[in-house]
């Protein structure tokens, strides 16, 4: 009997050698690791190192110019002593809590409208994002002149129409003042809302609302058991980005009130402002700017258990 | 065929460039990293608020920069910004360590930086011996441990700007001088529909310039001469803010509660109020633009308005106004220009054609800029003149500190007579404003 030894298979002469990076990335693990790289090198650059710094600072008597000294919890231990920074967590909670309902409510409503057949509907959807689109400086500004003490075009109008007889003192009031700067934000919010619904609503299949009006159920029934639970998730997406945004809002009351009159309009951003650019006292601003994490973690938290729950279901 | 590599090739190129360059040619200047003398050219970039006076930024921007330029051979950035983003910008420039080589800054900011400014002592010293020395003031703020940190450039302040007519129709030819004069002319103007319009509202400039003076006036002050032991609540300062809602509420516009620095401005060019403190930009304009503002007789409203101090208390009567000054920053690698700069814009006959172009807005950090015959020009101008004589800063009677700057930030003065015309107690918000300043100076 003969054997043939079988020789071991040898490489196909026209394939070329694999280096081993080749070989590497043909591991999808490592392969996922370097398209994931750029990502990761983005979020420690913009948001894990900012918020690493910011804890650092707060930690210190950091100056601007000046490193500083590890201080331990004394600046956390000063901001829960001060007056103003209480003032701007209330302020901070009101206005948010406010606004999103607001802007939740509105937004919903726009949102149905313009889920609706009219014409000029596509004319209608982009016109409506103009407050979203215009920068909140230049917008603010407007409104600003529009809340202006002596040539509030508001007061004018009403005064006009007979609804007013003595001008209104939007800003200067302490809580017209917090209205004032809701209903901007109102103002300025309310278009994400409404686009980001539509697009959730427009998601749900006609043929559910057809199926329920075939049952006799009415426009009001029809939205309460169809649409508001297939909308429930994008919604809370929606609410939880809004309120990480409303919480952290600065430049709409910085241009309208300063935080003034006499803290009125004071929140957690313009104060941290206040201290860490107007003073110098950058361990101090950033110790406010860190008291909204906790605030804001749990928030998240809560929402993100929500949303797992209502999608499970 | 000899192969000259990039060092040989570089070697020999060198060698030959010798007769060009007695650095050692190409591969010296290659190895310094710098281009040579004769193609290089020094750049600074200075920062500066946008003027109230917009003539004097054109003159700046379009005259005695270039002209500079020629006269120092170098490359001069010229850059105006919002007064309120300076100190942002401040802060991002020093955290980086990279930005404008000289910034502008107002009241007492040099001090809170002071460890990243350059030591420019030199240049003062030259400036100050030629200019008859610099206003306590300026020193107060521009000097850090025995060393200037800027150079002072000039100063700004607030004067009672008002309208001669409708004082003298409700008896008042003269202006009203102690603060009982003031409540009663108040009380009739506002009666008239011409109230008082002051800002009681978070602003930089017009807020602190009323309402730290009107609490000196008074008698009251934030802490002793040691810039430590507050003492704010006093019955001197009580009785300040019960004299202010007063005054408040009988006699002045009730939306101040809202206005920035530009309000004020606003409303008496629109002819709602009929006296504000502010700095001499509501002459300017009005006297820019005689036929746009009138009075209600339809004269240049320019020729109706006039300037005077405000009120005098049992203390006397008092001003803020605030030094400007030039930061050499410390991290600038140019600043040997900075400083030549500096020191070639504040000769004489540069510095006189801005000065003259602000037509008395602000005054000169040195005494010299006193005589100067700007303030002959125009007599409804010549009060700023005297400005810094009456002047008081910050954190008075201690010096203008840190703390002092952070009691501004944080509106504590300003928002103790705001929270008391909204109905706090004066006793209260006295109290409040007290241990807000207790714990700024701890």
């Amino acid at each position: 009997m003969t054997f043939t030894t079988l020789a071991a298979p040898t490489a196909y002469a026209g394939t070329p050698r694999r280096g081993p990076v080749t070989r590497l990335l043909e591991d999808e693990r490592w392969l996922a690791m370097l398209l994931l790289l750029p990502t990761l090198a983005l979020l420690g650059l913009f948001i894990a190192y900012p918020f690493v710094e910011g804890v650092r600072l707060s930690v210190t008597d950091a100056k601007v110019g000046v490193p500083g000294q590890f201080v331990g919890l004394q600046n956390f231990e000063r901001i829960w002593n001060d007056d103003i920074f209480h003032v701007a967590v209330w302020n901070t909670c009101v206005y948010t809590a406010v606004a999103t309902v607001f802007k939740l409510a509105l937004g919903l409503w726009l949102a149905l409208l313009l889920n609706h057949h009219f014409k000029g509907k596509a004319f209608t959807r982009a016109f409506i994002l103009l407050p979203f689109i215009i920068p909140t400086v230049l917008s603010t500004l407007a409104w600003k002149w529009m809340f202006d003490p002596t040539f509030s075009v508001i007061n004018w109008m009403l005064f006009r129409l007979g609804v007013i007889h003595s001008r209104i003192n939007w800003l200067g009031d302490p809580h017209l003042a917090l209205i004032s700067v809701i209903i901007v934000n109102v103002w300025r919010g309310v278009p994400f809302y409404a686009i980001a619904l539509l697009a959730g609503l427009q998601t749900i299949s006609p043929e559910l609302h057809e199926a329920a009006a075939i049952d006799g159920a009415r426009a009001w029934q029809r939205f309460r058991h169809v649409t508001w639970p297939l909308l429930l998730p994008v919604t809370l997406v929606i609410v939880l980005f809004s309120v990480i945004q409303t919480f952290a809002d600065f430049q709409l009351v910085y241009v309208l009130t300063g935080g003034g009159p006499a803290n009125a309009t004071q929140l957690f951003a313009t104060y941290a402002y206040q201290l860490g650019i107007g003073t110098g006292l950058l361990s101090q601003g950033a110790t406010i700017s860190l008291a909204v994490f906790p605030v804001l973690l749990l928030v998240v938290i809560v929402q993100l258990l929500y949303i797992r729950q209502v999608e499970t279901h | 065929m000899v192969r000259i590599d990039r060092r040989r090739l570089l070697k020999l190129s060198g060698a030959g460039a010798v007769a060009a360059s007695a650095g050692g040619g190409l591969a010296a200047i290659l190895a310094s990293g710098r281009a040579p003398a004769y193609a290089q050219t020094t750049s600074i970039h200075w920062v500066r608020w946008s003027d109230f006076v917009p003539a004097s930024d054109k003159l700046l921007r379009e005259k005695i920069v270039p002209e500079g330029e020629k006269v120092l051979g170098m490359k001069i950035r010229f850059e105006t910004i919002n007064a309120n983003d300076i100190q942002a910008r401040v802060t991002s420039a020093i955290q980086s360590g990279n930005g404008p080589d000289i910034i502008m800054a107002l009241n007492n900011w040099p001090q809170l930086y002071a460890t990243s400014l350059a030591d420019v002592s030199d240049v003062t010293d030259e400036i100050g011996k030629a200019h008859g020395g610099y206003y306590d003031m300026c020193k107060a703020v521009g000097i850090y441990q025995g060393k200037w940190i800027g150079v002072p450039w000039a100063i700004g302040g607030g004067l009672v700007a008002y309208r001669k007519s409708w004082l003298a129709e409700v008896g008042y030819e003269k202006f009203p001088v102690t603060w009982d004069q003031w409540h009663d002319a108040g009380k009739k103007l506002k009666a008239n529909g011409h109230p008082i319009g002051q800002t009681l509202g978070h602003t930089f400039g017009d807020a602190p310039g009323f309402w730290y003076p009107y609490l000196w006036s008074w008698g009251g002050k934030e802490v002793e001469a040691d810039g430590k032991t507050v003492v704010l609540n006093t019955k001197e300062t009580v009785e300040s803010v019960k004299f202010a809602i007063a005054l408040w509420n009988d006699c002045c516009d009730p939306g101040g509660l809202a206005w920035d620095d530009s309000s004020n401005n606003r409303a008496f060019l629109a002819g709602t109020i009929s006296l504000t403190n502010n700095g001499a930009s509501i002459y300017l304009e009005a006297k820019k633009k005689p036929d746009s503002y009138l009075t209600e007789s339809g004269k240049p409203m320019k020729d109706d308005i006039s300037h005077a101090p405000i009120g005098t208390g049992a203390a006397g009567h008092f001003a803020l106004p605030g030094p400007f000054i030039d930061m050499v920053m410390g991290y600038s690698k140019n600043q040997k220009a900075a400083k030549d700069f500096l020191r070639w814009i504040h000769t004489k006959p540069v510095f006189e054609e801005w000065f003259t172009s602000q037509q008395g807005y602000t005054d000169g950090a040195t005494r010299y800029w006193e005589e100067d015959p700007v303030w002959d020009i125009d007599p409804v101008l010549k009060p700023f003149r005297d400005l810094p004589n009456s002047g008081r800063l910050m954190g008075y009677a201690g010096p203008p500190s840190q703390q002092a700057a952070e009691v501004q930030t944080k509106y504590i003065i300003v928002d103790m007579y705001a929270k008391a015309v909204q109905g706090m107690k004066p006793e209260d918000s006295v109290k409040w404003a007290h241990e807000e300043l207790v714990k700024v100076y701890a």
